[in-house]
């Protein structure tokens, strides 16, 4: 890829998100059509064929995650996208590219569920993304967008995470960041991966020794080895925790939120701290691995609530990293209802409330 | 806090009203301001209702999504009963009263512009016309942007650069622009 000069232009958070794929050098991307997606393919059927790539769309989301499975084995940067439905179809590929230890890039762009739901926003598909989805003791790295410009940038660290880690990595996002439109800019650097799987990938066995790319294990002890050295992969995984903080300098009340509600919530602490309420923001980036050393932190000297577009899953997350020192309240806005500034002033000054006659108890 | 402002612009599907909010999204780009273009999507279709939201701003911008608007640009009667009770005190709304009765609306004065949207664009020779004097009587009564910005970006959000098309559009937003008068600088 040539470099170019760096452009802004307004488009969707789909659209950043395949222009990063372009950016990154994605050689291969399959696709099947869902709402709120579908503008991914729409893109990458013009574009990546023009720049020497291959899009296919498939019989469906299960051939679609098949596919790159079978691309990642050859050691080429590939990626497939869907929406909540068609992510649960993709599980069975998912648990296999993790087995096999293939980088792969997966973006999930959510909808209401559970079921068919709908095509509004939603945040349901946390558990899904961070606990696994498919069968056995694997986990993805899971990048969570708040802005078009981060789909952009993220698109292109999870190829670089997926090969740095042999591992398949998640972008998830919902209906809002894949319809928004934002300016982004466009940053074309000359990437050479030509290298990058040179040491594993299938690529023809001639005058060097063949190699094996599977995620059966059958030998006395051999699945155990394999599951230790996974494990040992995902701790080391944890270097690349990464988030945002927001007005967190002097905050007391911390919220704790993700995606589209992390930056609706940040309007949220704007009109708040036009009032005097030292609110602060910290929004997760990573969503596997959960940025808990640093919540922990955090939780010293503030109170916490959790919201998210959904019956609260990353909650449960965020209790872990603080137990024995904290706790967090939760305030979710049922997928199917879109999330809102202004319903989230209550649930926050409640816990700002409590949090003020904590500190008024201490000094008595 | 600096500049910022949001408007929501709903009518019929075929009004051209997400047209409009790209237009004013390019126009607050171009301008070097932080934007944010949200339409609603998806199960809209021509003649069901369409609206989108767009959030302009000299500081990064939280949520795209706005409950309460500072302005409105209504197309029709539906997008009338659903926006106007969400309309902040002291905003502004434009409504096409071609297609909208005068008697619904809350304020006849402060803030509030009605324009014979349909007929104006008629008399211009292109009923299709009516969101672009919609636009220009947003853009002189909230005077956020520059009408020149405006039809500067108007190629760009329409993907077509055929003169005779813009001109047309551009006289179609001046129409609206005029047709503001006095009244809304109450409003800013």
């Amino acid at each position: 890829m040539n470099a170019q000069s760096d452009t802004v232009s307004l488009i969707k958070g789909n659209e950043a998100i395949a222009k990063g794929a372009l950016a990154a050098g994605c050689q291969c991307y399959f696709a099947y059509p869902i709402t709120p997606q579908s503008d991914i393919p729409e893109y990458l059927s013009g574009e990546l064929p023009r720049q020497g790539g291959e899009f296919i769309q498939a019989e469906s989301e299960i051939g679609a995650i098949n596919m790159l499975l079978g691309v990642a084995a050859c050691g080429k940067r590939a990626m497939t996208s869907s929406s909540s439905p068609g992510i649960s179809l993709k599980q069975e590929g998912i648990s296999y590219l993790a087995g096999s230890e293939l980088p792969g890039v997966i973006v999930n762009i959510t909808r209401g569920s559970p079921g068919l739901g709908s095509i509004d926003p939603s945040q349901g598909d946390y558990y899904q993304a961070t606990r696994g989805g498919g069968h056995g003791d694997y986990r993805m790295l899971v990048l969570a967008p708040s802005t078009c410009q981060e789909a952009y940038d993220l698109t292109i660290r999870a190829f670089d995470l997926a090969f740095a880690y042999r591992n398949p990595v998640m972008i998830l996002g919902d209906a809002i960041l894949g319809q928004m439109k934002e300016p982004v800019l466009e940053r074309r650097e000359t990437v050479d991966t030509s290298q990058e799987a040179s040491e594993w990938a299938l690529s023809g066995a001639k005058d060097r020794p063949r190699r094996l790319i599977k995620s059966l294990y059958l030998a006395d002890g051999a699945l155990a080895e394999h599951n230790e050295r996974l494990q040992a992969k995902y701790q080391e995984m944890h270097k690349e925790q990464d988030w945002e903080e927001f007005a967190t300098q002097d905050s007391q009340v911390l919220v704790v939120a993700f995606g589209s509600v992390g930056r609706i919530a940040k309007s949220a602490i704007r009109m708040l701290r036009g009032q005097g309420y030292r609110i602060g923001l910290f929004r997760p980036v990573t969503l596997y691995p959960f940025p808990s050393e640093r919540l922990r932190e955090l939780a010293k000297n503030n109170s916490l609530i959790t919201i998210e577009n959904n019956a609260g899953q990353m909650v449960d997350d965020v209790r872990l990293a603080v137990r024995n020192v904290s706790d967090s309240a939760f305030h979710g806005v049922m997928p199917g209802k879109l999330p809102s500034a202004e319903d989230f002033l209550t649930p926050i000054l409640h816990v700002w409330e409590q949090n003020s006659q904590i500190a008024q108890a201490a000094e008595r | 806090m600096g500049l910022y402002t949001d408007v929501i612009i709903a009518g019929f599907g075929g009004q051209g009203v997400l047209l409009v909010g790209n237009v004013l999204a390019y126009a607050a780009m171009k301008k070097g301001l932080q934007v944010t273009y949200m339409p609603v999507y998806g199960v809209e279709m021509r003649g069901g209702t369409a609206n989108c939201t767009v959030v302009i701003s000299e500081q990064e911008i939280g949520s795209p999504l706005v409950m309460y608007p500072q302005s409105l640009i209504i197309m029709n009667q539906p997008s009338l009963e659903k926006f106007q009770p969400r309309l902040r005190e002291g905003g502004i709304q434009i409504v096409n009263t071609s297609i909208v009765p005068h008697s619904m609306l809350k304020s006849q004065t402060n803030g509030c512009v009605p324009l014979p949207a349909n007929n104006m664009a008629n008399e211009l020779g292109n009923p299709k016309m009516a969101n672009m004097v919609v636009l220009g009587a947003w853009v002189k009564a909230t005077g956020v942007l520059d009408l020149e910005e405006i039809k500067e970006v108007l190629p760009l959000a329409l993907g077509k650069s055929d003169k005779r098309i813009i001109e047309a559009n551009h006289r179609a937003m001046q129409a609206g622009a005029d047709g503001v008068g006095d009244l809304a600088h109450s409003g800013k």
